[in-house]
This record gives C-alpha cells, structure tokens and sequence, in this order.
C-alpha cells in the first residue's frame, strides 16, 4: 500500500552517481547553515518550523510509510511531548536541553502503552482510535489545570543563546532544531538498517506471509508505533522550545490530520518525506492565503487534492522522477 | 571530473558568503525620528501612510470570526478615500490568517513586522493567539493594540506595556450580571453552562468572585467543549437543579442551541441571562424571538440589528459606507460593526498621540481620557491609564421584547462598583 | 426513575443523529472500502442547498426532493472527478483526497453562506408526546423513523438488488468483478451517490436541532465512526443500534458518572471504539472478516 522503492535498496550506486549526491548533499548542507545570516529571523522561524514538523513527520513515516500503519493520533503524541516539556520547564524549573530526552522517553513510553492495542488493530480501525485519542486529549488536558494550566495554557520563556556563540534567539532555536532534527535522521536511519526496520517492512508487504516466516508481528508493530511516539514527542519539545506556549486548542486533531496529509503529500516511506511534508505543511496555508484571502481553506483543500492527483505517490515521488529524467538527459548530452 | 569543479565552486563560493555574513547586516529597515520626537521608532509610518497588520482565524472552526477585519477595512478604506486618511496619513491595513492556531500566529505576527514593516499590530484575535505573539511584541517594541479577546490579563499584566485590550474583558461582563442580579435577584440561585475555554473560564470566575459574599449562589455548572455537537444534554441537567436564574457564556452556535433547549424544557423557566459574545440578533433570530423573550443580556456597542439605531446618525454612516465600500458584506453582521467600533477607537487614539511614533501610539492607548466613539452605546467611554489596561469597562443590560433589545436601567460601570481588575 | 427515563430518551434522540451520518458512513465503505472524512461536510453542505431551496419559496418537500436529487448528482460528480484520478493508487492516497474534500467543503460553505447560523425549518411538530413522567419530542420521534426507513431501504438494496451484489464484489475485489462483468467505475460512482443522498437526510434531520452551520457535523463525525463500529462497518442495522447505543451511553455517563462529566463526555466514543476492536473487531452485527495472504 505504500511507496516500496527508495529505501532498503541494496547493490553498488553507480560512481558518477555517488559523487553528485555527495556534493548536492555538501551543498545543501551549506546552504543549510548560511540560511539563518541570510534571511530575515521571520524566515528562520519559518524554516525552524519547518524543521520541527520534519521531525514529528519522521516518526510518523516510520510508523505509516514503512510499518504501513495509518495513526490520526500523531498530534496526540506531539502534544505529549509539548506539554512533557513545558511541564518539566514550568513546574519543575528544569534547564531546556534536559527536557528533549525526557519528553521523548516519556512519549516513547506512552507509545509503548497505547502500542497495546495497536497491535491488535490494522488498517481502518487504528486509524478510528487513533483519531478518537486525539480528539479525547484536548479535554483531558484541560481536565488537570494544576498541572497543565488547563485551557489557559503554560507560558515559557524561550531558550537563550549562549554569549559565546554571538547568535540572536531565533538563529539559536534554529540551530537546536536543525541539530534535533540531523540527530532524528541518524536515529531513524539505523533504525531502519536494524532487524525492526526488516521486520517492519516485511509486515507492511504482507503481513500473514512476515508472520509464517516467523517475525514478532505483535513486538514489532508495538516498537514501531513506541518510535513513531518518540520522534513526535521530539517534535513536540522542540515546538515548546520555539514557540515558547502551549494550550489545548493547539493540539486538536486538525494537527494530527495536517500531519498525515502532509506525510502522503510528501511521500510515504520516502527518504525526503518528511522534510517535503513539513515544508508543505508550513508554506502551503500561508500561500493559500496569497491566493485568496476571503477563504484560504478553499485553496488548500484544493492543493491537497491536486498534488495527490499529480503526485500519487507524494511529492518525493515526484522530485524522484524529475531526477531520473533529468539524469537521463545528462548523460545523453 | 567536469562536475565535482563545478559543485566545488558552488561549495567555496558558499563558504566564501557564509564567512563573510558572520552577523546579520546592521541596517533591518528600521527607522527612527528626528526633532521633538527624536530617537522613537517611526517604522511603518511616514507622513501619507500608515501601515497596520491584523491577524484573524479567516480558516478553520473558528472562521466566523473573519468578518470583523471587514468592518474594519471599510471603516478605513473610507477615512481613507473622504476624510484624509487618519491624522491626515492614509491607512494600509494587512490582513493575515492565523486559522486560530498559535504557531500560525506568531509566524504572522513575524511576517507583519519583520516583512511588512507594519507600524503596529491591530488586533490579533483570539487568547491562545495573543498569548503566543505578545512576548514578540513586546520585545521588539511594537504596539500590539486593541486585541480582538477579553482575558483580563492583557489590562492587568504590567510586563508588556505595548498590548492593550479593547472589548470589556470577560471579569468585568461578569462583574455587569453579578451587579444586576444583587439588586433585582438578590437570593438568585444560578445554573451556569460554559465553553471550557479561556473565555469561558475567565467570564465564570470573574461571576463567581462579584458575587462572593452576597446571597447570590452558584447552584450548579455544565460546560461543554466546541467539538461537542450539541449542548441540550448540559441543559437537561442544569435544568434538574431547579435554578431560578439561568447563566448562558457560550459562543454563537451553542447560545442558540442552550437558548432553544430552554424554550423546550417547559418545566424549568429560569430568568436567562445570554452573554455578549452570543446575543446577536443573528443568534437569536433561529431560535424564534417568540422563544427568546424576556431574556437578558449586556452590551457596549450598537447592534446594527437594532431598530433604535435606525435614525442614529453614525449607524446611517456605516450602514452606508459598508454599503459602498464593502459591497459583498452584510451590514447587519454585528462582527462588521464590532471593528468598525474598533477602527474607530484606532482612528481617535491615533489622532490623540503626541509624536507619531510607536512610542507615541503606546503612550496614546495607555492615555485614553473618556474618548468618545459614535458607535459605542452613549455612556460607554475608552478610559485607560498607566495602569489601567482596559478601554472599555461598562455595559448597559439590556431585555429581548418583540423582535429587539431594549436596554434598561443605568450604563453600568464595573470600575466604580468594584474597582481595578486585578490579574 | 422518571429522570433516568427521561435521559435514557434524551440519548435515544441523540443516538438516533449519530446514526443517520453512520449509516451514510457505512454505505460508501461497503461500496467502495474506503472510509470518507468528508462525509459529514457534503451532509452539511447538502442541507445548505436545502435552506438555500426553502429561503427561494420552495415547500420544505419539494425542496427535500431536490436536494436528495443534487446530493446524488453531487456525490456520482465527485467521485468521477476527484476520486476517479486516484483510483489506482494506495487507500491512504484516497484518505487524504477525502481530507481535501473535507476542508475544501467547509471552507466552501463558510465563503458561500458565511459562518453565522442559519434557521433551520424543522419538518415535525413541535412539542412532546408525555407518558409517565417522560416525554419524548415529536422531532425525536420524527428522526428515529426517518432513520429506521432509511435502514430498512438499505437492507433491501444490500440484499434483493443486483446493485447489492455487484457493489459487495466490487468492494471485495474491483479486478475479479470486472472479470466477471460488473462496471466498477459506476458501481463506484453509485456507491459515492446513494451515500451523500443518505447523508443529506442526516442532514436536514440534525439542522433544525443544531442549527444549520458550516462545522455542523464535525462534532457529530466522531460519534457516527463510533456507531459505525460499534455495530460492524458493513451492516446498516448495526449502525443504527450502535448509534442508539453510542447516545445513551454519553448522555447517561455525562449525567451520572462525575469523573466523566460534561467535559469528558467525548471519551465515550473512544471507550467504545476501543471495547469493541479489542473484545470483537467485527462489531455486534457485522461478519468477520477473512484475513488471505
């Protein structure tokens, strides 16, 4: 069901091939730190942004693009991470870099919890809890005021840059991000090359088939939901870092439908996924907009429906054939 | 060979930018003023146009909301084209959408300060936006004036000198009916039903501390949250404890939806008491009026629904002007007049500052002296001071009689009766 | 007792809107699989066009009939257009064009016929039918026959018609019903019709009792999966039990069971989805289904 090329290919790259990747990615990598000298700090909050919804986009392509699991719940463990950290900041006065550890363990663990019953569920039905967990939370957060602030919310002051690094606030929350967000690729990347990334897949191509062969489906469903937990918790501390507020109303379940659209928008089980996805999540409402300002919901609802009618197989598939295409004609010429 | 030169090129050139912008350049596009008002900040401002930005939900559940900015407009683009713009600069006013999400609003708020160059925020709407933007405000000196929400902190917290409230906030709307009732109710026993929100929340408490040591009492409370479909359960339950006053804090949909479900519930005739925020013609109108009558309610603006306004002259000039210049709109849409109202109180604060710097409209909306605006109902003032956070503190209650409000009884000012509001 | 009663009513009538968007709900996954967000958008944007019909002058049942007509039409378009071009490609890919179709239907609504509430004529009588201390309202009555017809024409069209037949192949195998000879394109387009026709009567049932706004049925959507689970997705009778079933259940744990209260009522649907996949996924009355590799 989902986009089966892109990752676990295995065999020799060719060399001219292996070089031009090796330089986009020096390149892009450069253009990566320059970024925040050279933009106005409006567009480096953009892109941190952008940053932050690569990440939580990460756990969630692990869970739907490779474990082929739908979640509408991702906001939910978003929020857990969101609200972990502003917790830990705001009642326990712990120091920020504590708190993206610990609000990704605590959503892995969560995760882990609620992976219960998704073990047993597939398809339809885990999307049904899914999506109900997330609509619950918004309530349940509002229930515990003393913790949470309830409906008001938790104000947070924003992470300092050290003296040292000469860095204005936004450039410093970018550099966080960007670092949280190189740190989660490394993560998934070696999770993918493991024994969980194998299993996951072979339960995405046929289930019944990875079970006769004698893969932990029940295990390996729940580790895969407890990582994608992880990532969004990640996700989430790094939101409260940058934003520096949270309340319920942030949270609802429009988040977790954002997410998944912008997942499939981006590419399931791509590579550049999420990175795509979390730059159409960011810039495409605000485009919208440019577009028409009476109803913007109507233009974005369009673009969701039209990339997915252009680009069936997400944006990544798209660049992919761009690519081909294009390295056909090079070596042509 | 031919590609890695070029990608090494590409790559020391990168470099070569990188090392040479350290730091961002010094010039940001920043101005400041010269003679008496020397050293302020006259970004956005020059002396034919003045540059403001709003952030509104025009997207998403909170959507309604999105017809405000369109009183607003008209409100300028008529000064603008009739009457010189204000303090003779012609407004250019940027409307951007938040869809009601804080992380949208800040980037917005961003874009509008740092991109835009505007010379101040008017009006974000909605708590959880504000919250998340006033910090930036304040921090990069910008006034952030007459936000759309009535939480009491914008007035009460000294930490951000630069965001000033507009509307009545929700402790004094609660105060109004706490008055009214200790004088025509005074052993009221009162069934609340709110919207979990901050709104709901603050309009509550500020009720239920106005009637701390009073014989009033709050006998029973529901609330109900926006993605709850329908509130007649709320109501089935509160209406088992037998209140003889009913307290309606809902927003539009749901104050119809409680409105109606009382009209059903024959066995329980409470004296219902519908916030501002949901008694709009246009939420009563559904109901039926003849299911609506004798209920109470406050107010601080002219309902453009309102049949004694018909010969006012100010409501003859917006009914007009939203005619001509914001043709597609409906007039009768009490959200036009509401920034209208709000343009207008903009329009006069503008007028009132020394030096038309942002030091100056700050100093200006902190300074406000009994400023009269047309389209607040007569007795309704802006009054603000150093301390004082909140322009607009009374309300006048009013009854529902055939098909319109009737106000009653005394403009009703919350400072005199039960002083400053504190955070 | 009386109270009780009269609660166990209360959550009958409000069982009884969740199940009218469940059943509509239920019908587009028995013909085509899929479950569609935008369910609830196209009921609410149905109704419009109804209030639009009664504001030009039209009596309430002619205006009905036409709006049942366009919501059909509407419903075979939209899956000709919008789904058509993504037929071939993963179910989540589908899911996602039912998401787009969902904001851009709302934001539609709002644009056209902006986000104030609209009245609503309500087709019962008013007032409520009392018999021992418990009334129960004509227009809950109203909505509970209208929802039980509705069923029982569904059942009918599932079990006696060759449409039933060749939708369920279709649902079960688009390739070897096409083998066999069943136009898959139009059983689908069929499917996408009758679902928004049926979802335009919850509709104009809900409007006149939650007044007619663009997010009208977004609180109701969750309820009505709920329902639809409750009662196994493939049986309309099961969603009409499991949305009588749903409603009572919120309305009695939102009055009686403080730690629930008003404000955690919305944990209700969750409480129940989740029973229900952990003790019997299929749902009380639908069929299990069969795993092949």
């Amino acid at each position: 069901m989902a986009e089966r090329r892109g990752t676990g290919r295995r065999g020799p790259v060719p060399a001219v091939r292996a070089r031009w990747r090796g330089l986009l990615l020096t390149a892009a990598l450069l253009a990566v730190c320059a970024a925040p000298f050279q933009l106005v700090p409006f567009r480096v909050f953009q892109l941190t942004m952008v940053l932050v919804y690569t990440v939580a986009l990460i756990g969630l392509n692990l869970l739907v693009g490779h474990g082929g699991q739908i979640s509408l719940g991702h906001g939910a463990f978003f929020a857990v991470g969101a609200y972990g950290t502003a917790i830990m900041m705001f009642h326990g006065g712990w120091p920020y870099p504590v708190t993206l550890p610990a609000a990704a363990a605590v959503a892995f663990a969560i995760g882990l919890a609620l992976g219960v019953p998704a073990t047993r569920l597939h398809g339809l039905y885990l999307a049904l809890v899914t999506l109900a967990i997330a609509i619950f939370l918004v309530p349940l957060l509002k229930r515990f005021e003393s913790v949470t602030g309830g409906s008001m919310g938790l104000t947070l002051a924003k992470p300092r840059p050290p003296a040292w690094s000469g860095l204005a606030e936004d450039q410093w929350l970018y550099f966080l991000t960007l670092a949280a967000a190189l740190l989660a690729l490394a993560v998934n990347h070696s999770l993918l090359r493991s024994r969980v990334g194998r299993a996951l897949h072979a339960v995405r191509d046929n289930e019944t088939a990875a079970e006769v062969m004698g893969v932990r489906l029940a295990f390996h469903k729940r580790m895969a939901f407890a990582w994608s937990a992880m990532f969004a918790g990640a996700a989430g501390c790094l939101y409260t870092w940058v934003i520096g507020f949270v309340s319920p109303d942030s949270f609802t379940v429009n988040l977790s439908i954002t997410l998944l659209a912008g997942l499939v928008i981006g590419g399931l089980g791509a590579t550049w996924g999420p990175l795509l996805g979390g730059l159409f999540v960011m810039f495409v409402p605000s485009l919208s907009q440019d577009v028409n300002k009476a109803a913007p919901g109507v233009i974005f609802g369009l673009l969701i429906i039209v990339v997915m009618y252009v680009a069936p197989t997400g944006l990544a598939g798209l660049v992919r054939r761009a690519a081909h295409s294009f390295g056909r004609t090079l070596r042509k010429g | 060979m031919r590609v890695t030169a070029i990608g090494g090129a590409a790559a020391a050139a990168l470099l070569a930018t990188t090392a040479a912008c350290g730091g961002r350049g010094g010039d940001d596009g920043s101005t400041t003023a010269t003679g008496a008002c020397k050293g302020q900040q006259t970004t956005g401002i020059t002396d034919k146009t003045i540059k403001l930005g709003g952030i509104y939900p025009l997207s998403g559940p909170a959507s309604a909301y999105g017809d405000i900015p369109k009183g607003i407009k008209a409100y300028f683009d008529y000064v603008n084209g009739e009457k010189g713009g204000v303090a003779g600069r012609k407004v250019e006013f940027t409307v951007r959408d938040d869809g009601y999400q804080p992380p949208k609003a800040v980037e917005e708020a961003r874009r509008l300060v740092e991109q835009e160059r505007v010379f101040a925020l008017f009006q974000t709407l909605g708590t959880p936006s504000t919250t998340a933007t006033w910090d930036y405000a304040n921090q990069r000196k910008v006034p952030q004036i007459f936000v759309a929400t009535g939480a009491s902190k914008w007035g009460s917290d000294t930490r951000h000198p630069w965001t000033i409230g507009w509307q009545p906030n929700y402790v004094s709307e609660g105060r109004v009916y706490a008055q009214y009732l200790k004088t025509e109710r005074p052993a009221a026993r009162v069934a609340v039903l709110y919207q979990n929100d901050d709104f709901g929340k603050d309009l509550l408490n500020g009720f239920r501390k106005a009637v701390e040591g009073t014989r009033v009492s709050i006998v029973k409370e529901q609330s109900y949250e926006v993605s709850d479909p329908s509130v007649e359960p709320q109501m089935r339950n509160l209406a088992t404890s037998r209140a003889d006053v009913f307290l309606n804090i809902t927003t539009p949909k749901f104050g119809s939806q409680a409105l109606a479900a009382d009209a059903k519930l024959t066995g329980w005739n409470p004296l219902h008491i519908v916030n501002n925020v949901a008694a709009s013609i246009t939420t009563l109108r559904p109901v039926g009026f003849r299911n609506v009558q004798g209920v109470v309610s406050a107010n601080y603006y002219k309902d453009p629904n309102d049949p004694q306004w018909d010969d006012d002259a100010e409501m003859k000039l917006y009914k007009a002007k939203m005619k001509q210049y914001a043709p597609g709109a409906d007039p009768a849409v009490p959200y036009h007049a509401f920034g209208w109202a709000a343009a207008t109180s903009f329009h006069k604060t503008m007028e009132a500052a020394r030096c038309p710097t942002r030091e100056g409209l700050r100093d200006a909306m902190r300074g406000l002296n009994n400023v009269q605006v047309p389209m607040l109902l007569p007795g309704v003032t802006l009054q603000t001071g150093p301390d004082d956070g909140f322009p607009i503190e009374s309300m006048q209650m009013m009854r529902f009689k055939g098909e319109r409000w009737e106000l009653f009884g005394e403009v009703i000012d919350t400072r005199k009766a039960f002083g400053p509001v504190t955070g | 007792m009386a109270g009780f009663l009269q609660q166990v009513v209360e959550g009958l009538g409000a069982g009884a809107i969740y199940a009218s968007l469940a059943l509509a709900l239920v019908l587009i996954y028995r013909f085509t699989g899929i479950v569609n967000f935008a369910q609830g958008e196209l009921a609410m944007f149905a109704t419009y066009i109804a209030w639009q019909f009664t504001h030009a002058g039209v009596p309430f049942w002619l205006a009905l009939v036409l709006t049942l007509a366009v919501a059909f039409a509407g419903g075979m378009l939209i899956e000709r257009v919008v789904v058509r071009p993504v037929e071939g490609a993963p179910e989540l890919t589908v899911v996602i064009v039912t998401v787009g179709l969902f904001i851009l239907v709302n934001a539609a609504a709002g644009w056209i016929w902006s986000f104030l509430i609209k009245d609503f004529p309500n087709p019962f009588p008013r007032g409520a039918l009392e018999a021992g201390g418990v009334g129960v309202a004509y227009s809950t009555l109203g909505v509970m026959g209208v929802v039980a017809a509705v069923m029982g024409l569904l059942y009918l069209l599932f079990r006696h018609t060759k449409i039933g037949l060749g939708m369920r192949a279709v649902a079960s195998g688009p390739e070897s019903a096409r083998l066999v000879g069943i136009r898959v394109g139009w059983t689908l387009a069929l499917g996408w019709g009758l679902a928004a026709t049926v979802g335009a009567v919850s509709g104009v049932l809900v409007a006149p009792l939650l007044f007619l706004e663009p997010n009208m049925m977004g609180g109701v959507l969750i309820y009505a999966f709920a329902a639809a689970t409750l009662g196994g997705f493939d049986s309309p009778a099961g969603a009409v039990v499991g949305g009588l079933v749903v409603g009572v259940a919120e309305t009695l744990s939102g009055a009686y069971l403080d730690f629930v209260g008003s404000d955690l009522k919305v944990g209700v649907p969750l409480a129940i989805i989740l029973g229900v996949l952990l003790l019997r996924p299929q749902g009380l009355f639908g069929r299990a289904a069969v795993e092949r590799a």
